[in-house]
């Protein structure tokens, strides 16, 4: 018999169940559908210690990584600390270091931290005001050394919490930054792979983060990367990502721009069409999908049919809000 | 002792090779696919995966009731026997692929025909 820690109750896990078994014969709170491992619904985690592998049959590596396991197919080995999906986070006081505009609507914020903020480039964090309104934002740098975050924040018309960042806070103000979450970012395995990264707006922020962990930990795979909006004027960072281009043999950066307009070295199209004309062949493709939730949810079916593996496609585990 | 069904095929390495084939043959047959739209993928890639660890004789603990609660929603759609071949059809065609002998594809082919009447409601 093991002991299941949740929060401040302790429970106990008897010789022949699984954890979920345990958790709803104690009546814990917990979602769940198929208890064979297929819904993938009871997905929970083990911060302080990897769970048994085979509570981890069929998860994403990167999940894997950071010790998701599934309730249903969980025998303990031994006591388990557990945290669900939507227990509450536990936040940090961060301060304001820089807020300046990378284009016409997108806010470049700097929030740093007294002691080591622990992250994977490409997760994202829950930023919250004073009064306890929260919104989720993709981190856009990799750890640093100054323990700093790094988020682009676009001005959505009549969004609350995107006009106050963009109107109100200022340096010097402190903000409370949840947890990193999400299981969208690079693993330093199969360098040689080719990879994809296809955003839109402000979903460059988590894939600049990929971007700069994948080149830093020395992938020599072919990388590209489209990014795409309307107008060239909602682009940002297009002068870095050229001169990251030039620097890098095996790093394409391909910005494409949907509108009438398209000057010199833009591709026009949707960057999505632009990405699939572009790549015919994804087998044995990682893929990173940020950005405009239709975007998103086409660009998995297609990578998936033409050739990626789903073990390989990552994106978002949040929405963007469509603007 | 003979090995099982699934124990010829490959087990578990075999259902992992076969789900990408599988799922992509499905996905692109005009006949079905509308049934496998507008479900989040990754959940439907594990799906398929039970459903084919099923099929091969493996492991598994459906019965008739989460078939037919399974289907249900698709039934209101149209799903009949014609797609049912189809998505068998298209199995076939994957272990084709994947060099399975043909007397085991005949096994694998019987195994999702008992599940026939639940898929269908009947």
């Amino acid at each position: 018999m093991y002991k299941l820690t949740i929060e401040d109750k302790t429970y106990s896990c008897q010789a022949d169940e699984t954890v979920l078994d345990a958790l709803l014969r104690e009546n814990v709170n917990i979602s769940y559908a198929c208890k064979k491992g297929t819904c993938h619904s009871c997905i929970v985690r083990s911060p302080d210690s990897p769970p048994p592998e085979e509570a981890q049959a069929g998860l994403k590596n990167t999940l894997k990584k950071h010790n998701h396991f599934l309730a249903c197919l969980c025998h303990p080995e031994q006591d388990m600390v557990i945290k669900l999906p939507d227990q509450s986070d536990f936040y940090t006081e961060g301060t304001v270091v820089v807020n300046e505009m990378l284009n016409r609507n997108t806010l470049l914020l700097i929030i740093a931290f007294k002691d080591a903020f622990e992250f994977n480039a490409g997760q994202f964090v829950n930023l919250q005001r004073a009064d306890g309104l929260t919104r989720s934002y993709s981190i856009a740098n990799t750890p640093q050394e100054s323990n700093t975050l790094e988020f682009h924040i676009r001005r959505l018309s009549g969004g609350k919490f995107s006009e106050w960042l963009h109107d109100e806070i200022k340096a010097g103000d402190t903000i409370a930054v949840s947890e990193p979450r999400g299981h969208c970012f690079y693993l330093p395995e199969r360098r040689e792979q080719g990879m994809l990264l296809v955003g839109t707006g402000t979903g460059l922020a988590p894939l600049a983060g990929i971007l700069t962990d994948a080149l830093a930990q020395g992938h020599s795979g072919p990388i590209y990367l489209f990014h795409g909006s309307r107008e060239v004027e909602d682009l940002y960072r297009i002068d870095e990502m050229r001169q990251l281009a030039e620097q890098h043999q095996n790093f394409h950066y391909i910005p494409c721009l949907s509108g009438p307009h398209v000057p010199e070295g833009f591709t026009r199209g949707r960057v999505n069409d632009v990405a699939l004309a572009t790549l015919a062949d994804l087998k044995g493709w990682r893929v990173f999908l940020c950005g405009h939730p239709n975007m998103v949810n086409q660009m998995k079916m297609m990578t998936f049919l033409k050739g990626a593996s789903t073990q390989d496609i990552y994106a978002d585990a949040f929405l963007v809000t469509p603007h | 002792m003979s090995d099982t069904l699934f124990d010829k095929l490959g087990g578990e390495a075999a259902v992992n090779a076969a789900v990408d084939i599988f799922y992509r043959k499905v996905l692109t047959d005009h006949r079905i696919n509308r049934f496998f739209e507008d479900v989040d993928m990754e959940k439907q890639a594990a799906k398929q995966k039970a459903f084919l660890t099923m099929a091969f004789g493996g492991p598994h603990n459906y019965t008739g009731e989460d078939m037919r609660k399974g289907h249900a929603h698709l039934l209101k759609m149209g799903l009949d026997d014609s797609h049912f071949d189809a998505v068998v059809e298209n199995l076939g065609a994957t272990l084709v692929e994947l060099n399975v002998p043909q007397e085991l594809i005949n096994e694998v082919v019987a195994i999702c025909e008992t599940t026939r009447n639940d898929v269908l409601g009947r």
